[in-house]
């Protein structure tokens, strides 16, 4: 006879497993569909270093070694040539995913929330930097970047985990690695200064990367009219107007000026900033992203 | 009830809440649309603005207004609003309610009726007993005054007729009026007539009388005449100061056979007239087929003229065998006497014989034609044997051709001798030879022989046993001058002398005429005389209602010839069309010398003009009104408040699909459904049901083929789509393979167009099953109802020979070896197409050798449905049997229907087994 107990706590551990990789692959399956999109070619850092790739041949000059002369090269010439390889070395990304309750938020049942695309948007990309051998990572110090599939599940299963508290978040850049590449996926919609202060903190630790605003198309338009009170996701902030209509062109300024202010910042540290639309097919959000991480290496 | 005006209010003390209106007004205004809390993340840009201008917090004054209403209405309604609330009804003890009932009142019978219901209502709230007297439907004896209650049902009794009340009937009510003193309504129809007076006299006798009368002009048709080629229909009214306009239209079938209005005119009557002709000029074409006129829009059997045969003149085909008509000889045509006695009752046309026929005339008359050629003489017998009526003349050429000499020419009613003869001429011996006096067979018997009529010249027919039977007319010296035979159903008559003068003085006589008239020839004077009818029979083919519609006559007593003399309509000779021979004739609702005058009631007596204002209540319509407010409020709150654009979008989605769901054309969603059906069906195997209309037979129908379908779809390649209910009348069967149609005993026969479509879906292969689901008790008698209706639906239908299924049928091996196919039941056999006469047993072979082929039905009864059928879990629906046993009878009904399917979809190719032995042979093995 079977006690009871180990039963009940197998059978809790498999509904948990099975909760959980049900979760991870749809997240996981998008991520790559959406990586799919993006084309693959060679992944080289355009110059010489360590690497299996052939890079160029050079003329040998003092210093070099007798055994980086590559013989077959040089028996075509009168001089001696070396055969350079380009430099491979993996770069380390870490990324941000806004988990804040402001995410939540989609102005219509058709498009996702904020969260999911901006979710699905950091795992594709993390799929795609992977296969071309970066590590991978997240931003608190529990995921430090690592390469190989299974961080991508790993991955999956941290940017699953149920959203914060907080209704606005504000990134960390405590555990990144200096010298290392960034994303940061938000709404951006808190306060402006919190992101300052991580990214130029980032900065100063040689830490260069990407902002994606990721906003709603109702965030962007204010279609709102009437009397109204409008409350933050979380229901800290609340605000009451008579006339929601009149406050759209004020609003739409004030939005204006808060992504001029993050594009600003960006540019003075090096980074680089998008704005994406949950309304806009994700693809187009991911090659951007991918460019930047290209760019900046 | 308080009472205002023509409004009274049933619970007044209610309308007090109108007093709490402008209080309300007060609290409305000061309530402010409640704000919409939204979800934003975007507030963090929001916090510190200000609104630029204050939106008033205060409701619209329209939108006040809009509630106010609304609540004002709702007050309004619950206090019991009436409109022509009743006044209380004076009078006491009995009352009796007379109608004219005549067609007439027919227009506004509704009304009346209401006025009846109106008057019994009253009648039985005051205890009053209430008779009824029909005066155009007389009942012999006193009228019985009977509780109101008793009464009611017979009001129906009181429905107009096509008939108008006679003297008669009215002086004896007046006589028989009941003992005692009571009151009277009279429900008139406006239209004086003999004894009105004499009755109303005697009922005011008796106590008050109120009259109850439509207020509108009573208009009427008199019956139809024909003068100088067109046709005239009065058109009566009650003489009155204005001038009216109608439209009288006549109606008819069109050569599809399908009834419509065939030509329309616009009567004029001036003030002050009480009559005026409607004229239609028509083509011939077109007046015979008119079968009625009527006054458009008024539906009453006055309205209506019927129109019998005496509209109709006969179209008569002249055909001339002397070529061109030589100029100036006019009256040396062979045609010239017959269009002088035709042409003033029967339209003439001419032209060649295969022209002539294609317009079907009614008779076809050639004058000295010899020859006709061969593709016109079979035309030309095909429309004799369909009821035409050839009338030959002899003459010059006739008689000088071979035609009818040795043999018998169908288009001569006896053979004739070569060359004819002449008599009293100035070459020949004798004197020209006068008539016989017409024998008692013949059609012309009784016609007056005028002395002058002489033959001079003739054709002679050749002796023969038969000719003295076919001779209808024949010279003093006993040869016969008009010879007569039967063709199928028509007949061929030959004069044997010229249609002119030539040969006889009988073209210029009067006895010529009449002899047309008697062949039939002559249209008939439009009201026949009453001598012409002495001793005839007519019998109401169809007759008219009070409403103007021809019903059919039913088992009425025949109508002596004198009594159709004088057709005045009454109970006894109802308005329709009568039938005695082949002669039809119209009794009209109006005789023809009718005159409408308006009834004039003395100034003493209540004359109710119209209807009974019957009471109105307004209490759903202003609830209605308040609850129509109280929506339009609704949205307009959302509008202001903002909260309207989150919803438009369903909100315009469910307004179009309403609006769609409204003025969406049927025949478009059925264009729509037979398409979709059609791609369905045809895009796999499915297996058809045919609805019966029984919902439950339907479904279980349904389930027997998903079972099966899913049966098959495990066994077999076949795999079918879910099944279809097929609907005969609508669907188009040719996407089907296979049917299976469950015999109710109730189901209604399809038409005869969907014969023709399974006719077509049985040849091309289709199969359909038929299942009278009784286990088959009655062994194909007619015994059990499903079987009666089985042999009633499968009468129409292409069914080769049936044979109880051979033990060696295709159907016990298509799939599995089967021997029995039970259902639910396990029944006897089932019925299949019997097999070819000749199939033989082959050496070494179990079974014989048949012929290829589905068989197009099978027929058993053991409901095979019931034992496929699976719910929606796939378990079975219905138990069969008992135990193992019964697991076992269904599976062998599922095999069966693997099988059938299985038979369907591949044919016979089991039986091509047979063969085996030869195909192995010619291998060499």
């Amino acid at each position: 006879m079977i006690p009871a107990a180990p039963l009940h706590a197998s059978a809790g551990l498999r509904r948990r497993a099975e909760e959980m990789s049900h979760i991870l692959p749809p997240l996981l399956a998008a991520a790559r569909q959406l990586a799919a999109t993006v084309q693959l070619g060679a992944h080289g850092r355009r110059r010489a270093g360590l690497g299996d790739e052939f890079w160029q041949y050079r003329a040998a000059h003092q210093g070099d070694e007798a055994r980086a002369i590559d013989w077959r090269r040089s028996a075509r010439a009168d001089a001696h040539f070396v055969r350079e390889r380009e430099w491979q070395a993996a770069q380390s990304v870490h990324l941000w995913v806004d988990d804040a309750r402001s995410m939540e938020f989609t102005g219509d049942d058709s498009r996702p929330v904020k969260a999911d695309r901006a979710r699905l948007l950091a795992l594709a990309l993390a799929v795609l930097l992977i296969r071309s051998g970066e590590r991978v990572g997240l931003a608190d110090p529990a995921t430090p970047p690592r390469a190989g599939e299974v961080q991508l599940m790993r991955l999956a299963a941290r940017l699953t985990a149920p959203a914060g508290e907080a209704d606005y978040g504000a990134p960390e850049g405590r555990a990144m690695q200096p010298h290392a590449r960034a994303v940061f996926i938000s709404d951006f919609m808190g306060d402006p200064v919190a992101v300052e202060t991580a990214l130029t903190e980032a900065a100063d630790r040689g830490v260069t990367g990407a902002l994606l605003q990721v906003l709603d198309p109702v965030e962007e338009a204010f279609p709102y009219q009437g009397r109204t009170i409008f409350e933050s996701m979380g229901g800290m902030l609340a605000h009451e107007t008579r006339k929601a209509g009149d406050l759209r062109d004020r609003y739409l300024e004030r939005l204006a000026e808060r992504k001029d202010r993050l594009a600003t910042l960006a540019s003075r540290t090096g980074w680089q900033y998008s704005c994406h639309h949950t309304g806009d097919p994700a693809p187009g959000a991911l090659l951007w992203l991918f460019h930047a991480m290209e760019r900046l290496a | 009830m308080l009472i205002l005006g023509p409004i009274g209010f049933a619970a007044p003390w209610l309308l007090l809440g109108l007093v709490a209106l402008p209080l309300l007004w007060i609290l409305l205004r000061a309530v402010p649309p409640a704000p919409i809390r939204r979800r934003f993340p975007g507030v963090a840009l929001l916090l510190g603005l200000t609104d630029a201008e204050q939106v008033t917090d205060r409701t619209p004054w329209w939108l006040l207004l809009l509630r106010m209403l609304a609540v004002a209405a709702a007050i309004l309604g619950f206090a019991g609003p009436v409109l022509n609330p009743a006044a209380p009804t004076g009078g006491t003890g009995p009352l009796l309610i007379v109608a004219d009932a005549s067609w007439a009142s027919a227009r506004d019978w509704s009304r009346a009726e209401a006025r009846i219901e109106a008057a019994l209502d009253a009648a039985a709230s005051d205890g009053r007993p209430v008779a009824l007297v029909n005066l155009s439907m007389p009942e012999a004896g006193v009228p019985v005054f009977q509780s109101a209650g008793d009464a009611a049902p017979q009001v129906a009794s009181l429905s107009p007729r096509a008939w108008e009340p006679s003297a008669e009937a009215m002086s004896a009510l007046a006589a028989a009026l009941p003992e005692g003193a009571f009151d009277t309504l009279w429900l008139s129809d406006g239209l004086d007539r003999e004894g009105r007076e004499a009755l109303l006299d005697a009922l005011q006798d008796r106590g008050s009388v109120t009259v109850q009368q439509s207020p509108r002009v009573i208009r009427a048709l008199a019956p139809a005449t024909y003068a100088d080629g067109a046709l005239l229909v009065p058109v009566l009214r009650v003489a009155t100061a204005t001038e009216a306009q109608a439209d009288v239209a006549a109606m008819g079938l069109d050569p599809l056979g399908i009834p419509r209005e065939l030509a329309r005119e616009v009567v004029t009557l001036p003030a002050g007239e009480a009559r005026a002709e409607a004229v239609f000029d028509l083509p011939p074409e077109l007046r015979n087929r008119i079968t009625r006129f009527e006054i458009v829009g008024e539906s009453t059997a006055g309205a209506v003229s019927l129109a019998g045969d005496s509209l109709r003149r006969r179209e008569i085909a002249l055909i001339d065998g002397g070529g061109a008509a030589r100029e100036g000889l006019e009256l040396l045509a062979p045609t010239h006497y017959l269009q002088q006695a035709l042409e003033p009752s029967a339209d003439l046309i001419g032209g060649t014989l295969a022209d002539i026929l294609l317009a079907d005339p009614d008779a076809i008359i050639m004058a000295d034609v010899a020859r006709v050629t061969e593709t016109e003489s079979d035309a030309l017998l095909d429309w004799i044997s369909e009821g035409g009526l050839l009338i030959r003349f002899a003459g010059p050429r006739l008689a000088a051709s071979e035609e009818g000499r040795n043999i018998m020419d169908p288009l001569l009613p006896v053979r004739l001798r070569a060359g004819g003869r002449s008599v009293g001429g100035a070459m020949s011996w004798g004197e020209p030879k006068a008539l016989q006096p017409f024998p008692e067979a013949s059609p012309f018997h009784g016609l007056e022989l005028p002395g002058d009529v002489t033959v001079r010249a003739q054709v002679m027919a050749e002796p023969d046993p038969q000719l003295t039977e076919n001779t209808i007319a024949a010279l003093e010296d006993g040869t016969p001058l008009v010879t007569a035979r039967q063709s199928g159903q028509g007949q061929v008559i030959l004069f044997h002398v010229t249609a002119n003068a030539e040969w006889s003085s009988l073209p210029l006589s009067g006895l010529f005429v009449q002899m047309m008239e008697r062949l039939a020839l002559a249209t008939r004077p439009a009201a026949p005389e009453a001598a012409e009818l002495e001793g005839t029979t007519w019998v109401a083919e169809r007759t008219l209602d009070a409403f103007g519609g021809l019903q059919e006559a039913g088992d009425l007593a025949g109508i002596p010839g004198a009594r159709m003399a004088e057709p005045v309509p009454a109970v006894d000779l109802p308005p329709g069309i009568y039938a005695s021979g082949d002669r039809r004739l119209a009794v009209n609702a109006l005789a023809a010398d009718r005159e409408l005058m308006a009834a004039s009631w003395p100034s003493g007596i209540a004359v109710e003009g119209g209807a009974a204002r019957a009471e109105l209540p307004l209490q759903g319509p202003l609830l209605a009104l308040a609850l129509a407010l109280l929506l339009v409020d609704l949205i307009a709150s959302l509008a202001l408040a903002g909260r309207l654009s989150r919803m438009r979008r369903g909100a315009s989605t469910a307004v179009v699909a309403l609006a769609l769901l409204l003025i969406a054309p049927q025949g478009l969603r059925a264009q729509e459904t037979a398409d979709t059906l059609a791609l369905r069906a045809s895009s796999e195997v499915v297996l058809g049901h045919v609805m019966t209309g029984d919902a439950q037979i339907d479904r279980v129908a349904a389930a027997g083929l998903k079972g099966l379908g899913e049966v098959l779809y495990r066994r077999t390649s076949v795999e079918p789509g879910a099944p279809m209910a097929v609907n005969l009348e609508a669907d188009d069967l040719a996407v089907f393979s296979f049917l299976y149609w469950p015999v109710t005993a109730d189901q209604p026969a399809p038409s005869p167009e969907t014969y023709l479509k399974l006719n077509r879906f049985l040849r091309t292969g289709g199969m359909i099953l038929f299942d009278t689901r009784d286990a088959d008790v009655a062994g194909f008698g007619a015994a059990s109802p499903a079987g009666r209706k089985l042999q009633a639906l499968a009468a129409p239908l292409d069914i080769p020979p049936l044979e109880p299924i051979p033990e060696d049928h295709v159907l016990t091996r298509t799939f599995y070896l089967l021997q029995d196919f039970p259902g639910r039941y396990q029944g006897r056999g089932i019925w299949v197409e019997a097999s070819a006469a000749g199939a033989e047993q082959a050496e070494g072979m179990p079974f014989r050798n048949l012929n290829d082929g589905v068989t197009p039905v099978v027929i058993g009864g053991n409901d095979w449905a019931a034992a496929w059928a699976v719910d929606d879990r796939g378990l079975p629906m219905f138990p069969v049997g008992r135990g193992f046993a019964g697991e076992r009878q269904r599976e062998i009904a599922y095999r069966f229907g693997v099988n059938l399917v299985m038979h369907v979809l591949t044919g016979n190719y089991k039986s091509d087994q047979v063969h085996v032995p030869a195909l192995l042979e010619r291998l060499g093995q």
